[in-house]
């Protein structure tokens, strides 16, 4: 299956909530595994669950709320805070968001989120505002991501988007990080030889 | 030109530029434990290669490890075979271990200072946000995540875009009972949880550099938590007196190359900082946090703020966190029931952390209904407490000197503060569930959480202050 993104038009789950840390969106007693897979069902554990029990969800939480769906998720600013554990990509990926909207990004999260094909979007507040309106008022509201053009938009609203253009074409084809630099090898032999000389 | 520290470093390090894209940075030191590493073997075996610089990367076993009987095999599963997982991987790929029972085992930011692999002018990564800690010698530490690891194994390498650039002024002395962790914490509450996003942030001024190594440790681990992508202090004779001899130190006329390279690092006099904060050391009181994020801190005299007194970045989230914290806005902190302390963590678990507890702790004893585990932060912090006697204090006082790991900082073992609880932790991360699920932490300094464990509450460390000995703190 191809990883790459470009064009995405869906729902979306808001969650507003400002200085999301990764601890809430994946506790540490999951970060057990030594794999990659199944994260997302403890995604946002301590949120979704009364006593931890997913017979009990809490009903006023965003992603419990059946009204919701969709591959974007709306955060309030500083998304992702805190530790750097990856885990938090990967149970919001398994969960089915393919992009993730908030005004502002925890730096580590946000490559981790980018290394995962997992797009973060960095939008105004202003602009986050209205969106979390817009979908708050009507769950159907469809957004429309263009990964290719930086836009994303819904109803009469756009607005466009930073990324840089290395990240993006990474995105665009399915390229990662590791083939770029596994391919600079030698490059960075040389770098370790003239050092050593230094 | 003139240059920052930050600069000096990083233009050493890049490899190559790409194009409107990051840079890539050489790594010199790579430290990996059992949480955030598997993931990235895994990768490396799926691709069929091997370790690239194996020399260069260290590992322990910390995050996930019992802090009790660690003689023994860890019971529970899933985090005994996180344990062997490392132990295979290590094997396999040559890298060096310090796992449980080695005697260099430990926190992994606790150990490579402590060990001489953390040195000046470095590039030093590590699958932990706390790898801020190093930048304490003057190096560019920052934390990755588990594709980030899976770089740095396969090619010594990582991608990454050249952070904005921020100074952190403190000048002046502290006041008496104030300390490291309190600078922080003070940093915090004025600048925000996020008040360093997409920065590196030197810190500096003449009470920084007053500082002890130990507590440089604790101000630059706490940077992540202003956002800031790595901190990071030049290097000074406070820092050369404390790399020398250690274990993996530069020895004979290695040592003089690398003091030579070493006394080149630092911020030139009129470097330019996109963004440089003044605070006055005389301002800042012994500090404890009320919220949910390390930025929602106050002086232990002032009263929990308002809807109206607080600052705009935690406004939305103030009733949030004091509904699940069990407090009022507007009322004092000080008199807080404590039910549990904890002294550990990458933050505050190193031998001046315990002196100044045992120091300030000595002939006392614990409140009755207070639980208190003073975690050590490796096996040479927990062998040099027991020559120091620090043990039989803690000991006389009620408190359990455990063995060293992450322990009760997140909780991913089995020490963890029951739900509802308060816990003054000397850790980094007040965040909601992050000692336990529905734990209520009071981020402090080690003196204020001594003070905690002996009254059973939040106090003023200064009203019982006649036993603690300053010195222990502000060295050199």
């Amino acid at each position: 299956m191809s990883k790459a993104l470009n064009k995405i038009k869906s729902t979306a789950v808001p969650l507003n909530i400002e200085n999301v840390d990764t601890d809430q969106i994946i506790p540490a007693r999951f970060l057990k595994a030594t794999d990659r897979e199944g994260f997302g069902k403890n995604l946002f554990r301590d949120w979704r669950f009364i006593n931890d029990d997913e017979n009990q969800p809490k009903q006023d939480f965003a992603l419990n709320n059946k009204a919701y769906s969709g591959r974007i998720l709306i955060a309030g600013k500083n998304f992702g805070c805190g530790s750097s554990r990856e885990h938090a990509a990967w149970a919001i990926k398994d969960y089915g968001f393919d992009v993730v909207v908030s005004s502002f990004f925890a730096d580590i999260f946000k490559n981790n989120a980018l290394n995962n094909f997992l797009l973060p979007i960095t939008v105004s507040e202003n602009f986050l505002q209205k969106m979390f309106h817009a979908v708050e008022a009507d769950p159907t509201t469809e957004i429309e991501v263009n990964l290719e053009k930086q836009t994303i938009a819904f109803g009469n609203d756009s607005e466009t988007f930073e990324i840089n253009s290395y990240k993006k074409t990474c995105l665009l084809n399915g390229f990662d990080d590791i083939d770029y630099l596994l391919n600079i090898k030698s490059e960075i032999e040389e770098f370790e030889t003239l050092e050593k000389q230094s | 030109m003139s240059k920052t520290l930050f600069d000096k470093i990083w233009e050493k390090h890049i490899v190559r530029q790409i194009d409107g894209g990051p840079s890539v940075l050489y790594v010199d030191k790579h430290f990996i434990h059992e949480v955030t590493s598997p993931q990235a073997f895994n990768g490396l075996n799926k691709r069929g290669i091997r370790v690239f610089r194996p020399q260069q990367t260290v590992a322990t076993a910390d995050h996930n490890v019992p802090t009790l009987n660690q003689h023994l095999p860890i019971k529970e599963e899933l985090s005994r075979k996180q344990v062997e997982a490392l132990i295979k991987n290590c094997a396999e790929h040559g890298v060096e271990l310090y796992g449980l029972g080695h005697p260099f085992q430990g926190i992994v930011h606790v150990i490579g200072p402590e060990l001489g692999i953390t040195q000046p002018g470095m590039t030093i990564v590590c699958g932990d946000s706390h790898t801020s800690t190093h930048g304490a010698f003057g190096c560019i530490a920052f934390g990755i995540g588990t594709s980030e690891v899976e770089m740095v194994l396969a090619t010594q390498c990582l991608l990454q875009t050249k952070p904005k650039l921020m100074r952190i002024n403190v000048e002046g002395e502290l006041n008496k009972g104030v300390v490291s962790k309190d600078i922080v914490l003070y940093i915090l509450s004025k600048i925000s949880a996020s008040g360093a996003t997409g920065h590196a942030v030197e810190f500096a001024g003449s009470a920084i550099r007053s500082l002890s190594m130990e507590a440089r440790m604790t101000i630059c681990n706490m940077s992540i938590e202003m956002g800031a992508r790595c901190g990071l202090v030049a290097p000074d004779e406070t820092t050369f007196n404390y790399i020398k001899e250690r274990k993996f130190a530069p020895q004979g006329e290695a040592w003089d190359k690398a003091m030579a390279h070493w006394k080149t690092l630092y911020s030139d006099g009129n470097a330019k900082f996109d963004k440089e904060i003044f605070l006055k050391a005389e301002d800042i009181e012994p500090m404890i946090t009320y919220g949910t994020n390390p930025g929602m801190g106050i002086g232990v005299n002032d009263n929990i703020p308002t809807t109206e007194t607080i600052n705009e970045t935690d406004r939305s989230g103030l009733s949030k966190s004091l509904a699940y914290m069990g407090l009022k806005e507007g009322t004092p902190i000080k008199g807080q029931k404590v039910d549990y302390v904890f002294i550990g963590s990458c933050t505050n678990s190193r031998i001046e952390d315990l002196r100044m507890v045992a120091s300030f702790v000595k002939g006392k004893k614990k409140a009755d209904d207070v639980e208190v585990w003073v975690v050590p932060g490796s096996k040479q912090v927990e062998k040099q407490a027991k020559e120091e006697g620090i043990d039989k204090v803690f000991e006389e006082a009620g408190f359990i000197l455990r063995q060293p790991g992450c322990s009760a900082c997140l909780g991913m073992n089995e020490d963890k503060i029951p739900s509802g609880k308060y816990c003054i932790s000397t850790s980094n991360r007040n965040f909601e569930g992050r000692q336990g699920p529905g734990a209520r932490t009071m981020l402090a300094s080690p003196l204020t959480a001594a003070a905690a464990a002996i009254t059973g509450k939040v106090v003023d460390v200064r009203e019982l202050i006649e036993s603690y000995e300053p010195e222990t703190v502000i060295n050199n």
